[in-house]
């Protein structure tokens, strides 16, 4: 079904360096509804594979087809940042209004919606993310899993189609990565979600794909799999090795 | 920056702390427009800061005591922050009364204290206490991002006002970074002597909290466009004048007229 794939690569290149490219001829396709789990060493280049997908760097070579259009100049880009949301890694980098309901509603005047309006939008993502009354919380005074929290609510209130979330979970308490689970398993959501943690990825995602020095290798040969264990500091999130 | 934020790590508070003290202690401070509350505080230090005859500063110094009792600000507070500022000015009360030329007024064996050299420590003291006492009632009341915006209201240019905003937002990311950076140095052992060795750290130390901060805005900037920015900030914020507005901004005028006609 052609309509359904959203984001289409084919053959995209990327480096600063032309002889150390970073991400090498990159072929992938995203269905609606999908979830797709990426996992890889650090360092292979997940993050900069989100960053080429946002137009923050832009491909030395390939071509990109993103809902439906065909991306070729920054304009295009412009319109795909409002349809494709992007939770960066460390929330510091995007909350970065003095309280929650400035940076909440950042995205949505910058749509074009008047004051009233995104006020309305920022109570509903906030309260759907069990934040109702952090309006007027000091940004930088949140702890760690609120700061999350606020950051996701920040990418919901500009509506996107898809998802793009760079480590959401990493670090965070078990309540505040049970509230993430929850809302990013809605079917409304197409996401693409780096981690390494593979409790997460096994419970949110249909699909796990690879980075491997640069190359993006599909993993349907292993399948993910959920087993009962016992071991020492089994409450804490972690991973084991294959 | 990077100066504000060691100073603040040198009298070993977290930022936060700081700021909290007085923001909450005044309703009635709150309340007020904080337009209003900058266009008052400029307005009276410049006029103070002009006044050349010891009744007038005291006149003003008086009617800033006024405001902050009106306010009810805790005197506690009020008074370790004056405090601290004294205790520069203390340090007038030594140099200026022996620097003076004119009438003298004591001997100290090769010094001499001079009537103009006293005069001029106590209206020193007088006026910056009256300064920093309705800056302490009206600008400390207000939480930072309020008084940010209330300059752009006022017609600030809006770089600057975003220039402040984001000041104030990473300081203490910066704060942050500065004691991760720091207790790096420590756990490894690090003690400043007087030595090359200690300069060469220092110099290290500074840039890499350069480049941190470098790659820490343009991974800001990154996040802005992914939220559509196109370089105009959208305000939500409303402010309104009241009574109360009206009333300080006249109980100014009045002190003012009376300050000038000493």
């Amino acid at each position: 079904m052609q309509a359904d794939i959203v984001v289409d690569l084919n053959q995209v290149s990327f480096g600063y360096d032309v002889n150390r490219p970073i991400l090498k001829e990159l072929n992938f396709q995203l269905r609606r509804g999908e979830k797709v789990g990426l996992i890889g060493y650090n360092g292979s280049g997940k993050t900069t594979f989100f960053q080429v997908l946002m137009g923050l760097a832009r491909p030395v070579s390939g071509e990109m087809r993103i809902l439906g259009r065909h991306i070729t100049s920054d304009q295009d880009f412009v319109a795909v940042r409002q349809r494709v949301g992007l939770l960066f890694q460390d929330a510091d980098d995007q909350l970065f209004c003095p309280t929650v309901l400035e940076d909440v509603t950042f995205g949505p005047l910058n749509l074009g919606k008047s004051p009233e309006q995104a006020r309305a939008i920022a109570a509903r993502v906030l309260d759907d993310l069990g934040l109702a009354g952090f309006e007027n919380r000091v940004t930088h005074e949140l702890s760690g899993g609120e700061k999350k929290l606020v950051s996701l609510a920040t990418v919901l209130a500009m509506d996107p189609e898809i998802l793009l979330l760079d480590e959401p979970t990493n670090g965070l308490d078990e309540a505040t990565r049970e509230t993430i689970i929850a809302v990013l398993s809605r079917p409304e959501f197409t996401s693409v979600v780096i981690s390494h943690e593979f409790d997460f990825l096994g419970r949110l995602t249909n699909r796990i794909v690879s980075m491997r020095h640069g190359h993006l290798v599909e993993e349907d040969a292993e399948a993910i799999h959920s087993h009962y264990h016992v071991h020492r500091f089994g409450d804490y999130p972690h991973e084991h090795s294959p | 920056m990077t100066i504000a934020v060691v100073m603040i790590v040198m009298e070993g508070k977290s930022l936060n702390t700081l700021e909290r003290s007085l923001l909450d202690s005044s309703p009635l401070a709150q309340q007020l427009d904080p337009r209003g509350k900058i266009v008052v505080a400029v307005f009276f230090s410049m006029l103070v800061a002009m006044v050349h005859s010891i009744a007038a500063a005291a006149f003003a110094l008086a009617a800033a005591l006024v405001l902050t009792l009106c306010l009810g600000l805790p005197l506690v507070l009020v008074a370790g922050r004056l405090l601290r500022a004294n205790f520069f000015i203390m340090f007038l009360w030594f140099f200026l009364p022996l620097s003076g030329q004119g009438e003298i007024l004591a001997r100290l064996g090769p010094l001499a204290v001079h009537y103009d050299g006293l005069r001029l420590a106590g209206l020193v003291t007088l006026k910056s206490n009256a300064i920093l006492l309705v800056f302490v009632s009206l600008i400390a009341t207000s939480p930072f991002f309020v008084l940010g915006h209330a300059l752009g209201a006022l017609g600030m240019p809006r770089k600057l006002v975003q220039l402040l905003l984001f000041t104030y937002r990473y300081l203490h990311v910066m704060e942050q970074e500065y004691r991760r950076l720091r207790d790096a140095m420590a756990v490894r052992a690090f003690r400043p002597r007087t030595n090359m060795h200690t300069y060469r750290t220092y110099g290290y130390f500074l840039g890499m909290l350069l480049v941190r901060s470098f790659a820490r805005a343009e991974r800001v900037q990154q996040a802005m466009q992914c939220r559509g920015f196109n370089g105009r900030f959208h305000s939500l914020r409303n402010f309104r004048y009241s009574l109360a507005d009206g009333l300080l901004v006249l109980a100014f005028a009045v002190i003012s007229i009376g300050v000038v006609s000493i």
